[in-house]
């Protein structure tokens, strides 16, 4: 409860301005596309010179929060997840969006943000010293079997067919061999000198989930009579309190799956979304109407990507190991005030660390009240006209990918990915996969390569990648995880084969499985 | 219609003119921006956002400089545009590592070399030391080299990837003890070296004095050797250098830090950014934020740095050469 007596430094004047900057600056930062988390922190580090170790650290905690959250806003409203973390927001939240529940979609997320994002800073400040072991215990083996665990959800995530789920996987992890590869020093699929340094993963979000829509918008053309206007539903806190309590089960699973995985170092932040998303689904009565708009989908994702914020941080305090590139950048900025994290940061250091952590508390909760504040007014933008928004989009889009390394060459690969998957979504591909793969592959390759490497020197690869507990109990889950989709896909052939049997008795058309949502919208 | 025409081509003339001429008495009128090869965060561009922070002072430059992050590749990325796309007008500067960015144009595929730049000034010098667990058995650098001569292969060492210091260390150590370790690169660079030791993934590992002296203060890991000319005094006085140790493992592996520029950029640019940054890396506040960040710093000037850049073209050379 050591905690409870830093938590005045939080309310003294400048402090508090801070926070409330932070975390109103991190929302609009974490609502461009382009600007992920990493990015706005790193922004940030140069003002922190200036001010007192504390005041810093507060600003860039309450700027971590809530750019986390900010990512959703974006994925909400234009379909470009601010980051890896909100891939799975997009999905149903987007739909949402365009059926006039924008509102509903950013309550809800900011809700379960909120509730995450507490959770999980809550286990930083009482489970510390017990998570910091379990971050340490996941070896490449582990990590190996963690990403096959995430390759197992490709084939079922966000696609009508399973084949063409597991297509886009392979293609997404083929994109993420393109580069130099830095363990073995071999140059991939380098054909253009844009590609030197791979296809970089925020890059490739804006192209793949922002370009399609654009093009779809445009082809719908300026005729009047097929521009629809969304008419934007109001929507009271009270009831999306209500809803959020209906979902209490999504909003579980992705806070447990979010601080579970958040820990472990390098694979954490990326996959939680997805993974949670994924759970909610298979657990959940009604698996149908994921993807169209289920208000659960946005819950799971949304906690998880929070939850996952302060455990992250275990490591870089306890072990000075900073587990994400956000908490690099956040280690930078302690040891610029002379802080070095370590075992003994809490002795040396309570007022800072504590303060810190006190001030993620906090702006979690800043982050809730504002964003549900702005929900309404931003939920408005599905009613701008398709050919403006259009417009709009790919400017975001242009300037995003430019601004993630200032680099031409980013913009040249966002296009071709978008205009690659707006043709791969003709026929029935799906982004959600591919993303994953793309997000997969380096973590199965690396940790696959650095394992085989350590084997050899060791009892070689059969004991280190099969034995030992938690090998185990990673590679159950794998193969329980393939069992499920096996046979819920199998279930899910008879009923349709049944349901199909009534439609054609029944002398109804059997639908067309290319001519879906699309032809719905327009 | 002509007039005009004329008068626009007459002006951007003079303006092409203007810009290709630049005399070093207004030099600089306008902020002067810096490549960093690396992540917004990294190591580097930590250190390249403190020693620049004092440039818009009068004394120094006068203009304020500004970081622009170019990652990708190992550096490659960065450095092949300020190669090949950057003004050599002195506006654009770069920050260079040695040993990573001769390493890999010896390694080839890159479209740089030592000639491609032109050394201003160097800021740092992060030397690599070798590292084990806390609860490791070994407690001194002969313990682990005696240990890999008897086991050939077995001593897995991790380090920050390929043509990076730590890679070099690894490879003179093997060479100057006549044993073979497993130098296991990682993805997630210095950090996730780091981890893989504290974690006990690896027998030993290479790592930054940096932060190996941070993971020491935090009870993580012992520090066994450094592989330099001379011992730490700021940081580390108690740990060997690897010649006191007996082994011919000299300096060519520390991580040399500073600010270049493309070569043909104007003599006069160069001979006053050679002054006016070397003073700015001198500055009393660079000096206390570096420190405090746990940085070591080197100042050197640009005719030492030019004489370093040229020792470790030949050392490397002679080392990367049996890799093939």
């Amino acid at each position: 409860m050591e905690f409870l007596q830093y938590f005045g430094g939080v309310f003294e004047p400048t402090s508090f301005l801070l926070l409330l900057g932070g975390t109103m600056g991190g929302l609009i930062l974490g609502a461009t596309p382009g600007l992920s988390p990493t990015m706005a922190v790193a922004l940030l580090i140069p003002f922190t010179f200036q001010l007192e170790a504390t005041q810093g650290l507060i600003l860039l905690g309450a700027a971590y929060t809530s750019t986390v959250a900010g990512g959703a806003v974006s994925a909400i409203l234009l379909k470009i997840p601010g980051a890896p973390a909100n891939i799975a927001t997009a999905l149903d939240g987007h739909e949402m969006a365009r059926q006039g529940r924008g509102t509903e979609a950013l309550h809800v997320s900011f809700l379960a943000s909120g509730v995450g994002g507490i959770i999980g800073v809550l286990l930083l400040i009482f489970l510390t010293p017990v998570l910091a072991r379990w971050a340490l215990a996941f070896g490449p083996s582990h990590l190996f079997w963690m990403a096959i665990l995430g390759v197992t959800i490709i084939g079922s995530l966000d696609s009508r067919s399973f084949v063409k789920g597991l297509l886009s996987g392979c293609l997404g992890l083929w994109l993420s061999m393109i580069g130099y590869d830095d363990i073995q020093g071999a140059q991939r699929f380098i054909f253009h000198d844009s590609l030197t340094g791979g296809v970089n993963i925020i890059t490739a979000l804006i192209g793949i989930f922002a370009i399609p829509q654009v093009i779809e918008m445009l082809a719908k053309g300026r005729v009047k009579h097929k521009i629809v206007a969304v008419s934007v539903a109001k929507q009271s806190l009270l009831s999306s309190l209500k809803l959020l309590s209906k979902n209490v089960k999504a909003l579980s699973i992705g806070t447990v799956t979010g601080s579970v995985i958040g820990l472990i170092p390098g694979v954490g932040g990326q996959i939680a979304g997805l993974l949670a998303y994924d759970q909610t689904r298979k657990f959940s009565k009604d698996r149908d109407t994921f993807g169209k708009g289920n208000p659960a989908g946005v819950i799971a994702a949304e906690s998880a990507n929070n939850a996952m914020v302060g455990p992250s941080l275990v490591p870089l305090l306890t072990l000075s190991i900073p587990g994400s590139p956000t908490a690099a950048v956040l280690l930078g900025g302690l040891l610029i005030h002379g802080i070095f994290p370590g075992s003994d940061l809490f002795d040396n250091y309570p007022e800072v660390a504590w303060t810190f952590i006190n001030s993620m508390l906090i702006g979690q909760v800043l982050m809730v009240i504002f964003g549900i504040w702005v929900a309404s007014y931003a939920a408005r933008v599905s009613q701008i006209p398709p050919p403006i928004m259009a417009a709009a989009v790919l400017v975001l889009a242009l300037f995003g990918s430019y601004s993630v390394q200032q680099s031409m060459g980013d913009v040249y690969i966002m296009l071709a990915l978008g205009l690659s998957m707006f043709l791969l979504e003709k026929v029935g591909f799906s982004a959600a996969p591919l993303v994953l793969g793309l997000i997969l592959g380096p973590i199965a390759e690396a940790n696959f390569i650095q394992g085989s490497m350590i084997a050899n020197a060791m009892d070689g690869p059969a004991q280190y990648f099969l034995m030992g507990p938690l090998n185990i109990v990673l590679i159950a889950l794998v193969l329980s995880s393939i069992a499920w989709s096996f046979f819920s896909s199998r279930r899910e052939a008879e009923k349709n084969a049944l349901l199909s049997d009534t439609v054609a008795k029944g002398g109804g058309a059997i639908n067309d499985p290319f001519h879906d949502d699309t032809g719905a919208q327009s | 219609m002509n007039k005009t025409l004329l008068s626009l081509a007459l002006v951007a003339a003079t303006s092409v003119m203007g810009t290709s001429v630049v005399s070093a008495d207004d030099f600089p009128e306008r902020p002067i921006s810096a490549m960093v090869s690396y992540g917004a965060g990294g190591a580097t561009d930590f250190q390249a956002r403190i020693v620049t922070m004092m440039a818009g002072n009068e004394d120094y430059l006068g203009q304020p400089m500004v970081i622009i992050n170019k990652p990708g590749a190992g550096g490659r990325v960065g450095w092949n545009w300020f190669a090949s796309e950057a003004d050599n007008d002195g506006y654009t500067m770069g920050a260079y590592n040695i040993p990573h960015f001769i390493a890999q144009s010896i390694e080839g595929g890159v479209k740089y070399s030592a000639e491609s730049f032109e050394p201003i000034a160097n800021w740092g010098a992060d030397p690599a030391v070798v590292v084990v667990g806390a609860d490791s058995p070994y407690n001194s650098i002969e313990e682990l080299i005696d240990f890999a001569k008897e086991n050939p292969g077995k001593v897995t060492v991790s380090g920050a990837g390929l043509y990076v210091g730590h890679h070099i260390a690894a490879l003179q150590i093997q060479k100057a003890t006549g044993t073979k370790l497993a130098y296991i690169p990682t993805k997630g660079g210095g950090a996730a070296a780091m981890k893989a030791v504290i974690a006990g993934d690896v027998v030993s590992g290479i790592n930054n004095l940096s932060d190996a002296y941070r993971a020491r203060e935090a009870g993580n890991i012992k520090i066994l050797a450094v592989a330099d000319v001379a011992r730490s005094e700021e940081f580390l006085p108690d740990v060997p250098t690897m010649m006191e140790a007996g082994y011919e493992v000299d300096n060519a592996s520390v991580n040399f830090r500073g600010l270049m520029v493309p070569a043909g950029t104007p003599a006069e640019v160069i001979d006053m950014l050679a002054e006016r940054v070397q003073a700015m890396f001198g500055n009393a506040r660079v000096a206390k934020q570096m420190a405090a960040g746990g940085s070591p710093m080197k100042i050197m000037s640009r005719a030492e740095v030019q004489e370093m850049w040229a020792a470790r073209q030949e050392t490397l050379t002679d080392l990367l050469a049996g890799l093939k």
